[in-house]
């Protein structure tokens, strides 16, 4: 074992990692440890763009962007957040711009914007164009930019290490971060990071679903680190599904396809949107998109043989308008289904993709230890925090900005508190947790499969917890993950290894989504209402009287050692909007 | 009533259009298996797979680890050819195996899938990536500005401007160019493609100012009077850069000094 002593420990090199390394580093001593190489993190898979009312290409401002953010998130979005986001949405591209980025350009030369979905003029009126955007790669050039800049700036990585555990020592009652401890993939040694502060920027969590946009390697480890070490996750019932994932794959096809005036059609070609969202149609927000999809699909309006999809129709959009704006996802297309997007409809169905919930912050970055206590030394940003400025649904684009603005946040504030904070002493044997899971599961002679127990997860999760939930659903969902829970005991690997064990972690990955898969499956169980991405048939409509508020779960364990999850929560942030029916 | 599952087990056993009825072909995976814990010498390893041959390689791969042998060992993170991870060497040629469907690569004859080449192998399939990454950050792979310039908004630049350097934007820094390029495989101190596609991003982009810095840099010994213009590297980019083109580029920019 080894220890290491920095001020400021980050974990996570995607976008809101890296951009909090840059600030970080220029400040504090800062080590960013990954486990995957920066470039390779799940950012650069973004495609369609950043939103920051910029008005470049016609009126906008940050009120606009800022009630949209709220309506879209089914008014569950802390509003001061949102006001922050949308305020500092404009520095934040005109940052990247600054630091490389190549946008697309208008004719004069400034950066180019397109519309997105849920993006609009004076509330709602007619769609805005307001995502920024370099054409279908927007998330590839933030993390190249970011990772570039990172590189001009110094930043010191330790590429392919694992966090698996947070470290807390208790100070007068007070609940404050020592560290981490990390697992070095080429090696096998375990490293133990001293850090005055630790931010979370690991991204999300998408691979306990079966269809998913998400990288395999997007398990949720930050939030079940600190959902391990007693502290909440909030919202975490609230999961989007986008609606165009390449059938059956569930790779990404950008909102912005429908932004270039993309349609989506079923099998009699009707461009069902116009029913359900008269005013955005096509752009009208996800979770109504997804839901609309799956109403004609259970209608029998389904396409293909087994009427189980829809199509995204971009034929009739001139073909040096795809090769410009949209050359990756058409390219998808030709790869992965053989399909010539120029000529031919392209099938597509809701995909699990976005976490709106994760571990809770305030506005600078600060864990919460409960719903206004925040953990002195601890921070998080990205999709691994919420904020919430996503409240129930995130917007498209907003995603790409929150790391940016929170990103930037967290790495200052976090540093700026290293500077003047000193170092928490370690728990005893603070590697123990981390040793004894990699000593189980190596030597562990159960007959469970990783593989297995991960198909069935993610199959229960496919059925039970999507785009439609009930009561019933739900519950089947909280009795399969209980019982993979129970036969995870059992799990064995065949790696025994030091070297390259990615066997091992992939078992340490599974044990991280089949807890966060609980939580979310029982957060979903007691919120009966529906609103933005969780959605209850047996609830339909959304209740501000019960339910205006957010989840906050903690892990408790039993004298007998048995797990549960208990469910409390926090007020919404309410300034100057008043919660309305949501009408695309 | 739940979520419709779309996705059902028994729905890929469904025939699809240009397949005879069954979809599932038997393949064989050669696979060049290396661990220095267990034996000092690399051999070859081969699996029968039942797979769609609509699949990627990845698919395979997954398949061997998940259900056969779990020491099998290589990266992968998107699986849809965005990250860069899982370049390696199939049926001899640089590809990405997620970007690689089975139906494509002549599944009749068993198909080999090898670490690429020119790069340490620490495990199976995985190289190691630090000299590859070194060399980028020896080109100075980042915007430079002299303070003075800094706008208050965004600084201008035309569409046209723009698209002077579009294509070396693309790069997902796989190594898929440089590991096979004969020149890297016999010195591998020349820089290789990769890091001229990453300087070449910046040559040409109309906003920096250390153009000359950069060519300074790449008309070193190591730099880009080495590339000996074979094509393997644009051959092999998954993102269809035009590699070869960008490194003439690059030298034609040495020659004149105007870029
Ligand atoms: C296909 C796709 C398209 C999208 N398009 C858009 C878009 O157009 N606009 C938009 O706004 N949003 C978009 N999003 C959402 C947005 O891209 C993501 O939410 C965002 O990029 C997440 O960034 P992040 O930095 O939080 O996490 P990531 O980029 O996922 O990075 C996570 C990092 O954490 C590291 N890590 C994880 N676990 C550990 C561990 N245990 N130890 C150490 N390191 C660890 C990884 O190595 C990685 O570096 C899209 C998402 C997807 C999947
Ligand atoms: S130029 Fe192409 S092959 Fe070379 S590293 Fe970049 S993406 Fe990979
Ligand atoms: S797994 Fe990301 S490029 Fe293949």
């Amino acid at each position: 074992m080894k220890i290491h002593k920095y001020d400021t420990v980050i974990v996570g090199a995607g976008g809101a990692g890296m951009r909090a390394a840059i600030e970080a580093t220029k400040r504090s001593r800062t080590a960013v440890l990954t486990k995957l190489y920066p470039t390779r993190s799940h950012t650069g898979a973004a495609q369609g763009g950043m939103a920051a009312a910029l008005a470049n290409v016609e009126e906008d401002n940050w009120e606009w962007h800022t009630f949209d953010t709220v309506k879209g998130g089914d008014y569950l979005v802390d509003q001061d957040a949102a006001e922050i986001l949308a305020k500092e949405a404009i520095d934040a591209v005109l940052d990247l711009e600054k630091m490389g980025l190549p946008f697309n350009r208008t004719p004069n030369g400034t950066i180019d914007q397109r519309r997105f979905g849920g993006h609009s003029r004076n509330h709602g009126e007619a769609p805005v164009r307001r995502s920024c955007y370099a054409a279908d790669r927007t998330g590839h050039m933030i993390l190249q930019t970011l990772y570039q800049n990172c590189v001009k700036e110094g930043v010191e990585f330790f590429n392919e290490f694992y966090v698996l555990d947070q470290l807390i020592t208790e100070v007068d009652g007070v609940k404050r971060s020592a560290g981490v401890v990390a697992y070095e993939l080429a090696t096998g040694e375990i490293h133990v990071f001293q850090a005055k502060a630790v931010i979370y920027a690991s991204g999300g969590t998408g691979k306990f679903f079966k269809v998913t946009s998400n990288a395999h390697t997007l398990t949720g480890d930050g939030q079940a680190a600190v959902y391990r070490r007693g502290l909440p996750l909030e919202d975490m019932e609230f999961f989007q599904f986008h609606p165009t994932g390449i059938w059956r794959m569930g790779i990404l096809l950008t909102e912005g396809a429908r932004g270039e005036g993309g349609i989506l059609r079923n099998k009699d070609g009707e461009r069902f949107m116009e029913k359900y969202a008269p005013v955005m149609k096509d752009l009208a927000s996800r979770d109504v998109v997804s839901r609309s999809i799956y109403t004609e699909i259970r209608e029998g309006r389904g396409c293909g043989p087994e009427g189980d999809h829809v199509y995204l129709d971009l034929t009739h959009l001139p073909p040096e308008q795809l090769d410009a704006k949209l050359p990756d996802i058409t390219e998808f297309a030709r790869t992965y289904l053989g399909i010539e997007p120029y000529t031919d409809p392209i099938p597509i169905q809701p995909t699990a993709h976005y976490a709106m919930g994760g571990i809770p912050t305030n506005v600078m970055g600060e864990v919460l230890a409960d719903n206004t206590t925040v953990v002195p030394g601890l921070y998080a940003a990205g999709e691994v925090a919420c904020v919430s400025v996503h409240g129930a649904n995130r917007l498209g684009t907003n995603s790409l900005l929150d790391i940016n603005v929170f990103g930037r946040r967290a790495g200052i504030a976090a540093a700026e508190y290293s500077a003047k904070a000193d170092y928490v002493e370690l728990p005893d044997a603070p590697e123990s947790f981390v040793v004894e899971q990699i000593e189980r599961l190596r030597t562990s002679t159960g007959n469970e499969r990783v593989a297995t127990i991960r198909r069935e997860l993610q199959e229960t999760m496919d059925a039970n917890v999507m785009v439609f939930r009930t009561e019933q659903t739900i519950k089947t969902a909280v009795e399969k993950i209980a019982e993979l829970k129970e036969r995870y005991r059992n799990v064995a690997i065949q790696d025994k290894g030091k070297r390259f064990n990615t066997d091992l972690l992939e078992a340490i990955e599974l044990g991280n989504l089949l807890d966060l898969a609980e939580v979310m499956a029982v957060s979903a169980l007691a919120r009966k209402e529906s609103r933005g991405g969780h959605y209850r048939e047996d609830y339909p409509n959304r209740d501000d009287v019960n339910f205006m508020r957010h989840t906050m779960a903690y892990r408790e364990v039993g004298a007998d050692g048995s797990e549960t999850v208990r469910l409390d929560y926090k007020p919404v942030v309410q300034t100057r909007y008043q919660p309305m029916e949501r009408k695309y | 009533m739940a979520t419709p599952v779309l996705d059902k087990a028994d729905a890929a056993g469904q025939p699809e259009p240009g397949f005879a009825d069954s979809p599932y072909i038997t393949v064989t995976f050669r696979v060049r298996r290396f661990n220095p814990e267990v034996a000092a010498e690399a051999t070859w390893e081969d699996f029968q797979l039942e797979i769609d041959p609509k699949e990627r390689v990845l698919d395979g791969l997954h398949k061997i680890k998940w259900d056969v042998d779990g020491t099998l060992t290589f990266r992968r993170s998107c699986a849809h050819g965005i990250c860069g991870s899982d370049a390696m060497r199939i049926n001899g040629k640089n590809r990405l195996a997620c970007k690689t469907l089975i139906k494509d690569i002549n599944p009749e004859k068993p198909i080999t899938i090898e670490p690429i080449k020119g790069l340490t192998v620490l495990k199976d399939l995985v190289v190691d990536m630090e000299p590859f990454f070194q060399a980028y950050r020896d080109v100075m792979p980042f915007l430079v500005v002299k303070e003075t310039n800094e706008p208050t908004r965004e600084r201008y630049q035309s569409p046209e401007d723009r698209e002077r350097f579009d294509d070396t934007t693309k790069c997902i820094l796989c190594a898929a160019c440089t590991s096979s390029c004969p020149v890297f495989w016999n010195d591998g101190q020349y820089f290789g493609p990769a890091a001229i596609v990453n300087a070449h991003r910046f040559i040409f982009d109309s906003r920096d100012e250390a153009g000359e810095q950069r060519l300074e840099i790449l008309n070193d010994r190591d730099g880009v009077w080495r590339c000996r213009t074979t094509f393997n590297c644009t051959d092999a980019c998954p993102r269809g850069i035009e590699v070869t083109k960008a490194i003439q580029e690059v030298k034609r920019a040495l020659i004149t000094r105007r870029y």
